[in-house]
């Protein structure tokens, strides 16, 4: 469709859910499924532009004026903030809302998706077995634990986690955390809801023209979203993706083999311990949106195992939502919280805390070999809007990330070299 | 093919694990949003169906239900129907939005106003 936009089209409304683009496993919506999504959307962006301010008036009108008040001083961090907030009228019901919001996204997902369950195994097991079985290109091994911080709660709310199964060697979890992403972020992360690795391929060919990574690891790597935009920009480079959950990642795999990815390999794998790869095995070790889903004491076991199978000249990067430092206002910081406490992610507020450079310095880099960047999702503007940010953004699913990043030695290298 | 009947629908509903916050102070209250939180989707489900139908028949003069179930919207149907949601959502959502008006302007009880007014 060439159309241009007409000039009457100037609300900010959700893109339809049929411009979502299918591939070999996507479950297949009916009428009035589409139109649940495309209800959720649009709620989900009348919830942030319009209601959400109302959180910032009720803080400063009352509810800072009662805790100034009472404890004759400033709240001193984002939790004492978050309990005066809770008992704030505005703040319960806009919460209530998100919330049945958050709740009615699973129930909707999941619905398509055991409704033809059936038939999606069926696809996924088409694209995963060749005529001598499972594919070599998807290795599961039942004796993979699920770690307590995935089984704890079931996150975002996503009930059966990652790794739950409705039926014994199913997709559906792979299938609902998909096809529903749309509903929360109103689109803005594209029609494969790959905008953010869209955006890795821009930015590593601007930063590195030319480079072949021989080798590729990305840690939990959920259904491949964001790798699969890599793995059809480097065609010769072979991609290994982990992840601890088989039933995401037999629909990891079964999508990307759909959308012609068939140089990676996915393997069920806990990235705590990466002993099957020797020392400096990749070119690039990459997490997206995943740090936060581990814990206090796993985080910096994943990356020092990164830093060990990184090879020198190398490249780790880990996107993720802005950590929370001195300089970003208290409020802020609360309003990003927000899922951590009321959308099961019970490791997002103390990840956000923690200083992502320090801790890749502790897992072996060099202070000077770090850097960060922004890395705005790429997606097809034409169909899908830019995703807001600042005030208007939903925060915690901005189409928005900080990127963390490191290439190891590269000084040494460099110096070696010359 | 599973052998026993697969109630789908009932398993879509299971409940995440993790405790579940209590935002209101009574707990049915809860439940009473989450049950006119669905029913105001439901509704939206509804016009967004009868939308579909009202097109196909502008362009076609008689319809099936696989029609229905197969209508894509162009661009400009796409962004008329949105907008037709978002004109919905703020027509259902009004009293949370007023709340927001009502945070940037405090106002006086009528109460008070009345009290004035007999004297002026
Ligand atoms: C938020 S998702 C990551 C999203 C994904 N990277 C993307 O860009 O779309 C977190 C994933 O990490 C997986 N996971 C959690 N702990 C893990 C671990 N220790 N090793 C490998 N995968 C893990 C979970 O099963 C889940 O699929």
């Amino acid at each position: 469709m060439s159309k241009t936009v007409p000039n009457d089209q100037k609300l900010d409304v959700a893109p339809p859910y049929n411009a979502v683009a299918r591939h070999g496993v996507s479950p297949q919506p009916s009428h009035d499924e589409i139109a649940r999504f495309d209800f959720l959307a649009n709620f989900n962006k009348f919830m942030a532009s319009t209601l959400s301010p109302g959180n910032k008036l009720a803080y400063d009108k009352r509810v800072l004026p009662a805790f100034l008040k009472e404890h004759g001083r400033e709240p001193q961090d984002r939790f004492e903030i978050r309990h005066a907030m809770n008992k704030d009228p505005f703040h319960k019901f806009w919460s209530a809302l998100k919330r049945n919001s958050m709740e009615m996204r699973q129930q909707n997902g999941r619905a398509i998706v055991l409704r033809q369950i059936d038939e999606l195994n069926a696809k996924a097991r088409q694209y995963n077995e060749g005529a001598q079985g499972v594919k070599s290109t998807l290795e599961l091994n039942p004796e993979i634990a699920i770690p307590r911080y995935q089984s704890a709660v079931d996150i975002h709310c996503m009930p059966g986690s990652y790794h739950g199964e409705e039926l014994p060697g199913d997709v559906s979890a792979g299938a609902n955390y998909d096809c529903g992403i749309f509903a929360t972020t109103g689109g803005g992360l594209g029609a494969l809801t790959d905008g953010g690795g869209q955006a890795l391929v821009d930015w590593i060919k601007k930063e590195r023209p030319g480079w072949e990574p021989r080798r590729v690891l990305d840690i939990g790597t959920t259904v491949g979203h964001n790798i699969v935009p890599l793995a059809l920009a480097f065609p010769d480079c072979e991609f290994i993706a982990i992840d601890t959950a088989a039933p995401i990642l037999r629909y990891a795999h079964a999508r990307a083999q759909s959308l012609g990815a068939t140089n990676i390999k996915f393997i069920q794998a806990n990235a705590e311990d990466l002993s099957r790869w020797d020392d400096g095995t990749f070119d690039w070790v990459q997490t997206t949106m995943f740090l936060h889903e581990t814990s206090g004491k796993a985080l910096p076991k994943i990356i020092a195992e990164g830093y060990r199978v990184l090879a020198d000249n190398g490249l780790m990067l880990h996107l993720e939502q802005p950590e929370y430092s001195d300089a970003m206002p208290l409020f802020e910081q609360f309003l990003r919280d927000w899922d951590a406490f009321n959308n099961n992610e019970p490791f997002w507020s103390s990840m956000h805390a923690l200083d992502m450079k320090d801790e890749m310095v502790k897992a072996g880099f060099d202070r000077d070999e770090l850097f960060e960047t922004g890395v705005r999702a790429v997606v097809d503007r034409e169909i899908f809007p830019e995703a807001p940010t600042g005030e208007d953004e939903d925060h915690g699913r901005a189409a928005f990330w900080h990127a963390y990043g490191a290439w190891k030695n590269a000084d040494q290298m460099q110096e070696a070299a010359e | 093919m599973t052998d026993q009947v697969f109630d789908w629908m009932a398993a879509a509903n299971k409940k995440a694990k993790g405790k579940r916050p209590e935002y209101f102070d009574d707990p049915e209250d809860e439940r009473m949003l989450s049950i006119l939180m669905a029913v105001v989707g439901e509704v939206s489900v509804l016009r967004e169906r009868m939308d579909t139908v009202e097109r196909l028949l502008d362009a076609k003069g008689t319809i099936s239900r696989d029609d229905i179930e197969s209508y894509t919207p162009d661009k400009e149907a796409a962004y008329e129907r949105g907008a037709m949601i978002r004109e919905y959502i703020y027509r259902v959502m009004r009293g949370p939005h007023q709340m927001v008006e009502e945070l940037q302007q405090a106002e006086p009880p009528v109460e008070e106003v009345s009290r004035e007014l007999k004297e002026i």
